[in-house]
């Protein structure tokens, strides 16, 4: 089985966001990044399929040179390659577009990508590469196993969950629950000095027009400071939240 | 040219979700001037819908919708946004309206905007206010496609009425391939989700057992609200997985969300700052959650709470 698992460049969560250029563009100076958490469950489960069912791993970003450090990392933790797609993304279609490509060139039987990212948030990644490559698709999935051609796979919906089965090519968009928080590695020595000797091959984008273009950013107010209300005087709470706040 | 909303349903009513992106339709067509036609699934009664300005509703009847398929209903939303002509789609943020919206962006070469949270602030260019960066920005995004799909964040526009009738039509699509099986379906009845609840009642550590959770379903139960926990808890398996609210687990954009005994780890506010009012309880009044919340009680959940469901039920029952 050849798996593709798409890796977002992404501010560390603890990260202060801030905007440059007019407030036009993410302002990267002092930024920590990492591999978007979404990410980081599905490329540790692509890494149980590599150790138990032979599959081969590649992991995949669009993005500058300067992304190349997270995809060492994924390397680094036990994918076998890794491709950069050389374009600075603009939005999720283009991005979508881009990765579409790479799966068609690649022939991959399993994409694995983030519910989201959580720099954008736009969540739409991958089922766009799903529709554009005429795969199957499941979001939100928490549990996923491969035999042959056959998939069963766990979704999380609103309030529970379902099993479905379906088969490869398949694209799902993972999210924690295909592994545990105590599942995933820390990149050893050992895997950081084979990460440097493995292939990152850069790839040059296909042309797309971006169907969304991002104008401005904003940040929210400042927040008022919290009103406390004492421990015996909960009737002013439940007035606070009735009148003041309207939400009971 | 009339704007289309997808208006979710369940079991053949329609939630409460599909009434506010009905209002925020509305609200679109009334900048566009044009008018609203709604696309719902095997919904009995769709006469509800016109008091949120759907002029005109497509029913599809159809037993093998009655459970959910992300690419069949992508594909009849599509064929009822050609059949209407429509130019912008309006969809909501449920896991469904998620998962469907990229595939349906992808069969109608459209742009596609999420958590959107306010109507268009220009429709030409036709621009909308998104959160991104987890809540930590506001996002404007021009949608420069000829079709465009605007997904509405929960509870950022809630409910307006208007008065007027719709028309209700029946409609035949194709079905798409699903290239799926439903094996089963795991699903608490009488539960109210995370998702579609207005309040959510949320707990952490601070409560220190499982066994401790009956005051926290109970407070839920007053205020119908939905509970939810942090990580720690839901990795300690105190509570479900599908209950974990924070970064890596559910978003949160309710009315009122209340935290009890969490202390505000940074991924979890991310997860939950979407919501509008935000109540800590906390014993630890260095707890960070404080400087995020709006109310506050600095004391033991175990005196707060039971002394506050004594409160919301006198509260309650004057109401």
């Amino acid at each position: 089985m050849k798996i593709l698992v798409c890796i977002s460049h992404v501010p560390d969560t603890t990260s202060k966001i801030n905007f440059a250029n007019d407030n036009s563009k993410f302002d990267a100076n002092g930024v920590q990044f990492v591999i978007n958490p979404n990410d980081e469950f599905g490329l540790t489960r692509a890494m149980w399929f590599k150790e138990k069912q032979g599959a081969t791993v590649t992991v995949v970003n669009v993005g500058g040179l300067e992304t190349e450090p997270t995809l060492r990392k994924a390397l680094a933790i036990g994918a076998d390659a890794a491709i950069r797609v050389n374009t600075v993304p603009t939005d999720g279609f283009s991005v979508a577009k881009q990765l579409a490509n790479v799966v068609k060139d690649g022939g991959y039987d399993l994409v694995i990508a983030g519910r989201e990212s959580i720099d954008y948030n736009g969540g739409m990644v991958p089922g766009m590469i799903a529709g554009l490559t005429n795969a199957n698709f499941i979001n939100n999935c928490i549990g996923l196993e491969v035999e042959g051609n056959s998939v069963k796979a766990i979704r999380e919906i609103d309030g529970g969950k379902e099993t479905l089965s379906t088969s490869l090519p398949l694209v799902i968009g993972g999210q924690k629950g295909l592994v545990e928080e105590s599942d995933l590695r820390i990149p050893n020595m050992r895997g950081i000095m084979m990460a440097r000797q493995k292939a990152l091959t850069v790839v040059e984008p296909v042309a797309t027009n971006a169907e969304t273009i991002s104008t401005k950013f904003e940040k929210p107010a400042p927040k008022g400071a919290v009103k406390l209300v004492s421990l015996d005087n909960l009737d002013e709470l439940v007035n606070l939240l009735h009148i003041e706040a309207k939400v009971i | 040219m009339s704007v289309l909303v997808y208006t979710e349903s369940e079991q053949g009513k329609f939630k409460k979700v599909a009434f506010e992106v009905a209002s925020y339709a509305k609200a679109v067509a009334n900048q566009l001037g044009t008018t609203v036609t709604a696309i719902a699934m095997n919904v009995s009664d769709t006469s509800q819908l016109a008091m949120y300005g759907v002029d005109k509703v497509l029913n599809v009847a159809n037993s093998q919708l009655d459970n959910f398929n992300a690419k069949i209903y992508a594909n009849i939303i599509k064929q009822a946004a050609e059949k209407e002509s429509t130019k912008v789609v309006i969809i909501g943020s449920s896991a469904n309206s998620k998962y469907l919206a990229p595939l349906l962006a992808v069969e109608l070469n459209a742009g596609f905007a999420s958590n959107v949270i306010e109507v268009p602030s220009n429709v030409s260019p036709f621009t909308v206010k998104r959160t991104a960066f987890t809540n930590k920005a506001f996002e404007f995004v021009q949608i420069t496609t000829d079709v465009k799909i605007v997904g509405v964040s929960n509870n950022s526009f809630g409910l307006v009425e208007s008065s007027g009738s719709a028309t209700a039509e029946t409609f035949s699509p194709v079905l798409a391939e699903s290239g799926m099986k439903i094996e089963s379906v795991d699903k608490v009845a009488g539960k109210v989700s995370i998702a579609d609840a207005e309040i959510v009642v949320s707990a952490g550590r601070g409560l220190k057992g499982p066994e401790n959770w009956g005051m926290i379903e109970e407070l839920a139960s007053v205020l119908g609200a939905a509970t939810a926990c942090s990580k720690p808890v839901s990795d300690l398996g105190w509570r479900p997985h599908g209950e974990h609210v924070g970064q890596t687990g559910k978003p949160v954009a309710a009315n009122l969300y209340i935290a009890i005994g969490i202390s505000g780890a940074i991924q979890h506010l991310a997860g939950i700052n979407a919501s509008k009012v935000k109540v800590v309880i906390n014993s630890d009044p260095e707890a960070p959650f404080f400087k995020a919340a709006d109310y506050g009680v600095v004391g033991d959940a175990f005196v707060v709470v039971p002394q506050l469901i004594e409160k919301l039920k006198a509260f309650k029952a004057q109401q």
